[in-house]
């Protein structure tokens, strides 16, 4: 079978906008960013081909450490947060039916109804020395000083699994909704306890929403920028803020490019090893 | 004084963006890439009332104003105001500015000194390229009944005040704590070997002093939120957050350090592609006016290098400015000389170092 | 009704399940004899479905008790109870494999790995299924589906296996089928079956005692001829099997029958049934199966019967040996549904044939409208 003149052209007609926007804003500044991170500045306004800029990072420990940092945190926030999801997501999609189910559901999404920014800056009143929460320990007396709860890695992580909360809580939703309820009861009925009904019938179902939902909050959370560099602070230490000192503050825009491309590459290794692992395929999570 | 960051970008998405915002522009638009408080919006519409022409402020600093220009070649703004010592060294890396034509400025209403140095430190290939705005100094800001012992950069590294001092995690500092150490890092500027031993030194302080640093202050609203809520007691500061905490505070203090204030000039310089060139030119015109200058003056908490600005602040402004300068105090403020090329490289090494300390 | 006695394998006493106002079942009280195949028959909504659940534990009665080998098990929750359910849509682990779901539950008994290997092999034999051990679930059929679905429980040998119509999601030939395997089943395991269903004709081929329910209450309990047969109230008599039915007042009682008039004027002799007495001037339903209606070309044939009505063929159904003949009184317009005879004699029989139908008083049963219910 051959797809006639017309058919092709009104099907080309209708990937043009995605291909012209794949190739304006994807590739081409990827190929530029490639480019340039393969170069490096030998003298003022000169530069050469180099590797230079991708050996530094596994030779120099400052940047690789702050890398596996990175990483290591957002693993740890992507569990958290699957942690703290999941049963939210068991309670809206199994347990709530009709509007209260829609109005949970919605609760979840208010947060994200305003920036990012004015969000992290509600943490930080909130948690700061002189903030709500200082105050209301000290008035409650369980402090008897200022209390100062910013700029720690515990901070970084609240402020990250709220952050991702939504990303994980609407795959989760989509698939146990989708579950049977003559499951979960006739894994109850021959003999199963809470725990084994969970971990033999609940959690493979709800797989591929875990899947996906990790991979998505371990992406946001590692490309994070704001979050972690706010209520860090001193020893924050994120890659992604690495690359925009790099690109903003050092005008090492060879570096910071470099960087980038580790970034994407590290990342998807992790989400490989993640999937090989748990032995998923993004096939079976996607389709 | 200036916006934190709101986005991660790319160079490319950066200029794609800068070129967007370019293209909005209209022609008889001045596109200021600034710091905050020095274009005042009462300012902005007096130009606009006398001239006609609109002027869109954008508030940044100075990595980002070169960053800014470099992603686009010195397009998307008309105007820009970095500090003149770091004019030369952009200008040899990346060719962002164009020369400076004197004949257009009415250099009468400057103060000649400050007018001869900046021409002087802006010089580059023969040209100059900055004239001088606001001057002020980064000094010490700070609270003198919980810290009436900070006198220098190196006493907030004083164990009494740990999780209570604040500074930048930017060049100055490394400059500031040099100087407070006993070195001269200026006049090493041109013996890269000697600027590498002395900032190795500032390195190991610095990472020694870490543990006393509650937060590396980013913005200057933000610093003035630090101080003024107690959360800390001391900062290495621009001078004009101090004057301006004082003001409700009156126990927070701008305080010349012993090792010398180090004091900045931030220029008006023109990005390479300027489109609005003759507006750039009457808007540094207009705002060198002696009562124009004073606006920008209790705007931004600095003076600036207007001949006759001082006259038109207000009597408490001048008062702290001459409780934190004395005559003394003013002939030891270091004044940066031009940045060679390339020791912002060596310097950016050693801050990636320090943060990641711990 | 069946005894109440404590050789149940299963038991339900008064039970009551109210859903605020709405009262799903209705102080109900049966028993399930070991090795019985037990089905409860209602319309959609009558609560059959809300009593097992209680049974398995899904569900708690609002007041009553359940009783299992005896003991009650109210406070017992159903992984713990000694029952297990199909489901209507078999609920079958479609990310586990069958020999999987077969040891689902045995794993959870915490048996030794060889011992479930033993018993899943075993299992899979007797359903037929020797080779499909590792296939996933979507691979089988749908009946074989089903019989993984009862193997995966009757491994586990319960004391009463819970199935709750799971014969629904079948096509008909196939439900065909599996109505006689479930009865091989059951024989083949030796284990008390519960089943429920809308389908009478599920209930009878393969129960040996039937309750059939109705608005949250049992009509009558018992085994599929009773019922058939016998039936205590209309509702049973018109639910149970084709029946033609009447509507009229009672003009004469006595021992030997009643006399009825319809409000078409037609005079029926009927036998009374159900508990309520019938009087004179009480309004009644008269039930007569179409098999007992005796069809005839000439009216010699039935004009010793006790009912005799002559009208026009308006159609045949034909189906096999379950064939009908559709016919309308030729005095009332009224039609009835009778048992075609596969003979000779009809098989040139043509629409608009004049025929002539007769049934004794024996087969017309007559229930009182509105009587006290039992």
């Amino acid at each position: 079978m051959t797809l006639g003149t017309s058919t092709r052209l009104g099907l080309f007609l209708l990937l043009a906008p995605i291909l012209v926007w794949l190739i304006a804003l994807l590739v081409l500044p990827h190929a530029d960013m490639f480019l340039v991170s393969m170069r490096e500045k030998v003298a003022p306004r000169t530069y050469e081909f180099s590797l230079a800029n991708y050996a530094e990072f596994f030779t120099e420990p400052l940047y690789w450490r702050t890398f596996a940092r990175t990483a290591i945190m957002s693993i740890a926030a992507t569990a958290m947060t699957l942690l703290i999801a999941f049963p939210v997501s068991y309670y809206i999609a199994k347990m709530l039916r009709g509007r209260l189910k829609s109005f949970l559901f919605l609760l979840c999404l208010v947060p994200f109804w305003v920036s990012e920014l004015v969000r992290t800056f509600g943490w930080m009143i909130l948690l700061r020395e002189s903030g709500v929460f200082s105050n209301v320990f000290q008035w409650v007396g369980l402090a008897d000083a200022p209390v100062e709860m910013l700029y720690n890695d515990a901070t970084i992580m609240v402020g990250l699994v709220y952050t991702s909360m939504l990303f994980m809580v609407v795959p989760l939703v989509t698939t146990l909704d989708s579950l049977d309820d003559a499951q979960v009861e006739a894994g109850y009925d021959l003999g199963g306890n809470a725990f084994t009904v969970l971990r033999e019938i609940i959690v493979p179902h709800a797989m591929p929403g875990i899947v996906s939902g990790c991979i998505v909050v371990f992406m946001l959370t590692l490309g994070n920028y704001l979050t972690p560099v706010l209520l860090g602070g001193k020893d924050s230490l994120w890659f992604t803020a690495q690359i925009y000192t790099q690109f903003i503050t050092r005008f090492n825009w060879e570096l910071g490019a470099a960087f980038g491309f580790l970034l994407l590459a590290l990342s998807s290794l992790i989400v490989w090893a993640g999937l090989k692992v748990t032995r998923q395929t993004l096939t079976e999570t996607m389709g | 004084m200036f916006k934190p960051k709101t986005n991660l970008i790319l160079g490319a998405v950066l200029s794609a963006t800068v070129a967007l915002t370019a293209n909005t522009a209209g022609a008889e638009t001045l596109r200021l890439l600034t710091w905050g408080g020095y274009a005042p919006e009462k300012v902005v519409d007096m130009f606009k009332a006398e001239t006609g022409i609109d002027v869109e402020v954008t508030n940044s600093n100075n990595e980002e104003m070169i960053s800014k220009l470099r992603a686009t070649g010195g397009a998307g703004f008309d105007l820009a105001q970095p500090s003149q010592d770091r004019i030369t060294s952009a200008q040899a890396e990346y060719d962002i500015y164009k020369p400076i034509d004197l004949s257009k400025i009415d250099t009468s209403l400057m103060i000649g000194s400050m007018l001869e140095g900046t021409k002087k430190n802006t010089m580059f290939d023969g040209k100059v390229y900055g004239v001088p705005h606001v001057w002020g100094t980064s000094a010490l800001t700070v609270n003198t009944t919980k810290a009436p012992d900070v006198k220098d950069y190196l006493d907030l590294c004083n164990p009494k005040y740990a999780g209570k001092v604040s500074y930048r995690m930017k060049r100055p500092t490394l400059i500031a704590f040099a100087f407070s150490m006993g070195m001269d890092p200026f006049a090493a500027y041109n013996d890269k070997a000697k600027y590498q031993q002395i900032l190795d030194k500032v390195q190991a302080k610095l990472i020694e002093c870490k543990p006393n640093v509650k937060a590396y202050w980013t913005g200057g609203d933000a610093l003035i939120n630090l101080i003024r809520s107690d959360e800390i007691v001391a900062a290495m500061a621009w001078d004009g957050s101090g004057w301006k905490v004082n003001a409700e505070k009156p126990e927070v203090k701008t305080i010349a350090p012993t090792a010398g204030a180090l004091g900045w000039i931030d220029t008006f310089a023109l990005p390479k592609k300027t489109k609005a060139e003759d507006a750039a030119y009457k808007w540094i015109n207009f705002v060198m006016q002696p009562k124009i200058a004073a606006m920008i003056t209790e705007a931004a908490g600095n003076f600036t290098a207007a001949k006759d600005g001082d006259k038109y602040v207000t009597e408490a402004k001048r008062k702290v400015y001459q409780e934190t300068f004395p005559p003394a105090a003013i002939d030891n403020i270091k004044w940066y000389p031009p940045v060679p090329a390339g020791l912002e490289d060596m310097e950016g090494k050693v801050m990636d170092r320090v943060q990641a300390a711990r | 009704m069946l005894e109440t006695t404590d050789s149940f394998d299963l038991e339900c006493r008064s039970l009551v399940r109210r859903f605020g106002a709405f009262v799903a079942v209705d102080n109900v009280s049966f028993g399930v004899p070991q090795g019985d195949f037990f089905s409860i028959l209602g319309p959609s909504g009558c609560g059959k479905t809300t009593i097992l659940r209680m049974m398995a534990g899904f569900d708690q009665p609002t007041s009553g008790d359940i009783l299992i080998k005896g003991n009650s098990v109210l406070d017992v929750p159903p992984n713990k109870r000694p029952v297990n359910m199909v489901f209507q849509q078999l609920a079958l682990f479609p990310m586990m494999s069958v020999a999987e779901n077969i040891a689902y539950g045995l794993v959870r008994k915490g048996l030794g790995k060889s011992e479930i290997a033993d018993k899943v092999k075993s299992a899979l034999d007797r359903i037929g299924l020797p080779t499909s051990g590792d296939k996933s679930i979507k691979q089988l059929s749908g009946g074989q589906q089903q019989r993984v679905a009862i193997a995966r429980c009757l491994v586990l040998e319960p004391t009463a296996l819970l199935l709750d119509e799971p014969l629904g999601a079948l096509d008909l030939k196939l439900r065909e089928h599996m109505k006689v395997e479930l009865k091989k089943m059951q024989d083949q395991f030796a284990t008390t079956f519960v089943y429920i269903t809308h389908d009478q004709s599920e209930a009878l081929v393969m129960s040996n005692h039937v309750a059939v329910m109705n608005e949250g209450r049992f009509e009558q309990i018992g085994t599929p001829q009773d019922l058939y047969y016998h039936p205590d109230t209309a509702f049973v008599a018109g639910f149970v099997g084709d029946s033609n039915r009447w509507h009229g007042t009672v003009e004469r009682a006595d021992s030997s029958g009643v006399k009825v008039v319809t409000a078409d004027g037609v005079s029926l002799l009927a036998t009374p049934a159900g508990d309520a007495p019938l009087s004179k001037g009480g309004e009644v339903d008269i039930f007569v199966r179409p098999e007992s209606v005796v069809l005839s070309l000439e009216a010699e044939r039935v004009s010793g019967m006790d009912n005799r009505i002559s009208g026009e063929l308006i159609s045949i159904l034909f189906n096999g040996a379950n064939s009908r003949a559709l016919i309308r009184d030729s005095k009332t317009g009224g039609e009835l549904d009778v048992a075609l005879p596969q003979t000779g004699e009809f098989s040139t029989l043509a629409q608009g044939a004049e025929v002539h139908l007769g049934w004794g008083l024996a087969q017309a049963k007559a229930f009182a409208v509105n009587g006290e219910r039992p």
